[in-house]
Formats: C-alpha cells, sequence, structure tokens
C-alpha cells in the first residue's frame, strides 16, 4: 500500500531529464575525487621534508 | 530561515523544469566575472613578497575563483525576481526556469563554505576571512541591501570586486600591505565609471527593474560628470603601483596612457550629451575600461614574471 502511494506521488523523468541528472551525479563525483586528491597534495606540500624527521 | 522562506516565495520556488545541466550551473557561477577576478587574483599571488609553493598557488587561486562564483550564485538566487525583467539578465539559469532557486541558494552556500575552509587550511585563515568577507559583502552588502537601495550601489559594492589580489596576497604573506590596498583601489576605482557608462546605455533596463542607478536617479548629465571625476582619480591611482615601486617603467608609461586615454573617454562623454552618439562614446569608454584593467594587472604581472626569470 505504502509502496502504491509512493509511485503514485514519483515523478517520472524523462530520457533527457535522465541524461541531466546522471551528468550531474558525475560532475558532483568527479569533484569529490578532484577534491581528495587536491587535500592529499596540500597535505604532502605542506608536511615537506618535515615527514621523514620523526623519531624512528 | 524566515528571510530565505519569505524571498523563495517571492522569487516563486514551485517552478520546477526537469533537471538542470552542469552547463547550468557552471553560469550560476557568472564565468565571466570569474575571469576577471582569477586574472587580478593571480596577480596578488605573484606580486606577493615571499613567493609560495605552485601547488598552494593554484589551490588559493581555485578557492578564491570558487570562492567569487559562489557569491555569483547567491547573487542570482536574491535578484531572480529583477533578473527577469531586464533584457540582459532574463536569460540566466533561474528566471529562464531551468534551476530552482533552492538549488541556486544551496550551491552558493556549499561553495562559500568550501572555498573559505579549503584556503584557510591549504594556505591561512588571514586570506579565508578575507574571502569570507567578500562573499558576505557581495552577497548580503551589495545584492540584498545596497543594489536597491541607494544609486552610490555599484561605488560601495564594487569593493566586493576590488578585494580578490588583496585575498591572493593575503594567501601568500598572511597580511593586508600597501601595495595590495592599492591593488584594490584600482578596481575600486575603475567599477564607477566602467558600470555608469554601461549604465548611461542600459538605463532603460534598470528602471525597469526598479534599481536606483545613478542615470535614473541622478540624471545622465550628473552621471557623466561623475564618471569624469572617477575617471580622473582612478588615471591617478593607477600611477601609484609605479609611484611606490612594485610598478616598473613600463608600467608607469602603460598606466600613464591608458589613464590619459581612459580621462579623454569620459570628457567625450561628457561633451557628447545626449546627442546621437551618446550610446556609441558610453559603450567605447565601457570596452575600454575593461581592456584597461586588463592591461594594468597583465603589464604588473610581465614585469615580475620578467624579475623572478631574470633571477
Amino acid at each position: 500500500m505504502v509502496d502504491e502511494v509512493m509511485r503514485d506521488d514519483e515523478i517520472e523523468l524523462t530520457p533527457a531529464q535522465q541524461r541531466k541528472r546522471r551528468n550531474r551525479n558525475i560532475a558532483i563525483g568527479l569533484a569529490l575525487a578532484g577534491l581528495v586528491v587536491l587535500f592529499y597534495l596540500v597535505t604532502i606540500v605542506k608536511l615537506g621534508v618535515n615527514v621523514l624527521n620523526r623519531p624512528l | 530561515m524566515a528571510l530565505v522562506e519569505e524571498r523563495m516565495h517571492e522569487i516563486g520556488s514551485d517552478e520546477w523544469s526537469g533537471g538542470a545541466s552542469v552547463g547550468d550551473f557552471f553560469e550560476l557561477l557568472k564565468p565571466r566575472v570569474m575571469s576577471l577576478v582569477i586574472f587580478t587574483a593571480l596577480v596578488g599571488i605573484v606580486l606577493a613578497p615571499g613567493g609560495v609553493h605552485p601547488l598552494l598557488g593554484a589551490v588559493a587561486l581555485l578557492a578564491i575563483a570558487v570562492g567569487a562564483g559562489a557569491s555569483g550564485a547567491l547573487n542570482m538566487w536574491y535578484d531572480a525576481d529583477i533578473d527577469r525583467v531586464m533584457s540582459r539578465t532574463a536569460g540566466r539559469p533561474i528566471p529562464s526556469g531551468r534551476v530552482t532557486p533552492e538549488e541556486a541558494l544551496s550551491f552558493g552556500l556549499v561553495l562559500a563554505v568550501l572555498s573559505v575552509f579549503t584556503l584557510g587550511v591549504a594556505l591561512n585563515w588571514a586570506a579565508a576571512a578575507l574571502l569570507a568577507f567578500t562573499i558576505f559583502f557581495y552577497a548580503v552588502v551589495y545584492t540584498m541591501w545596497l543594489k536597491r537601495s541607494t544609486p552610490q550601489n555599484i561605488v560601495i559594492g564594487g569593493a566586493a570586486g576590488a578585494f580578490p589580489p588583496m585575498i591572493g596576497w593575503a594567501a601568500v604573506t598572511g597580511d593586508v600591505s600597501l601595495a595590495s590596498v592599492v591593488l584594490f583601489l584600482i578596481i575600486f576605482l575603475w567599477t564607477p565609471p566602467h558600470f555608469w557608462a554601461l549604465a548611461l546605455v542600459k538605463s532603460d533596463d534598470y528602471a525597469r527593474a526598479g534599481i536606483p542607478m545613478m542615470p535614473i536617479v541622478a540624471g545622465n548629465a550628473s552621471t557623466r560628470r561623475q564618471i569624469v571625476v572617477y575617471s580622473v582619480i582612478f588615471a591617478l591611482i593607477g600611477l601609484a603601483p609605479w609611484a611606490l615601486g612594485f610598478g616598473g617603467m613600463v608600467y608607469g608609461v602603460t598606466a600613464g596612457v591608458l589613464g590619459a586615454i581612459f580621462v579623454g573617454l569620459s570628457v567625450d562623454i561628457l561633451r557628447t550629451g545626449d546627442g546621437p552618439h551618446a550610446r556609441k562614446v558610453s559603450m567605447r569608454l565601457f570596452l575600454f575600461s575593461i581592456f584597461h584593467l586588463f592591461a594594468l594587472f597583465a603589464v604588473l604581472l610581465g614585469e615580475r614574471l620578467a624579475t623572478i626569470l631574470a633571477g
């Protein structure tokens, strides 16, 4: 019953809308992956040679 | 939150076109404005003493650009009602129904927080604070308050567009110096003649949207006089980098020649009055002003890079 109600309320996306949604998702995914790489590189640059300067 | 809900009601938040494209969201960032922000911020970063690791410099530039884009998105969210009635802005993503106001607001807020946080963590918190203040100044002080209430809107609001080189400088040095204030002043004093030249041409558009631009409130004649006054001050402040020693001879000559042409073009506007060529003369100053600002910062950048390469 609940499923039926939810199906009634669903918005059916056209193929064009589905394509746009897919592209938005890809863009968000790429942006997040880019941020991860960026913060990793920033960390390495900021640590510099100090990363080796620690008690072993 | 009450303000947000009230605003959503005013600009019609129940419209949904079926999803925006990635390009629509990119358009919310005002890419053309962003390109000038990126360029002037780059000059601030390169001119700042001490230098910075190229990767951190690139991160600073990215954060400043995204911060500027965020304020653009917040501006488009708040101004959707007036953008709809102006021919220049009617095709923007919200008035044309491609992006909903909720999407634009969320997008702008997320990018604003992200850009300030990234600049603070990667570079320093002085630069991040300046970026946060710039976003606040553009989105709240200019867009929500000044733009619709005073003909001095773009004079005071111009500060938002003038901050990027100062933020770039602060990203490297962690502070604000006289040289970075001069870079700020160059853009700040360039803004009134630049926008008023456009406002003289587009005054019907602004009047329809109820924006109290100078030509509508004080009249075309008064606006033309003020353009000349600001042009003279702008031409003089353009020489300051040379006078203070962080701009070389090439810069000094460029600023002097371009400044003289700028004042000449503004006097042309005053002389022409409301005559048949008024529109053409105003557009000439508007277009020249873009080239002028770009040239000043490009020469400063070129001189600095030449010094670095010469060792």
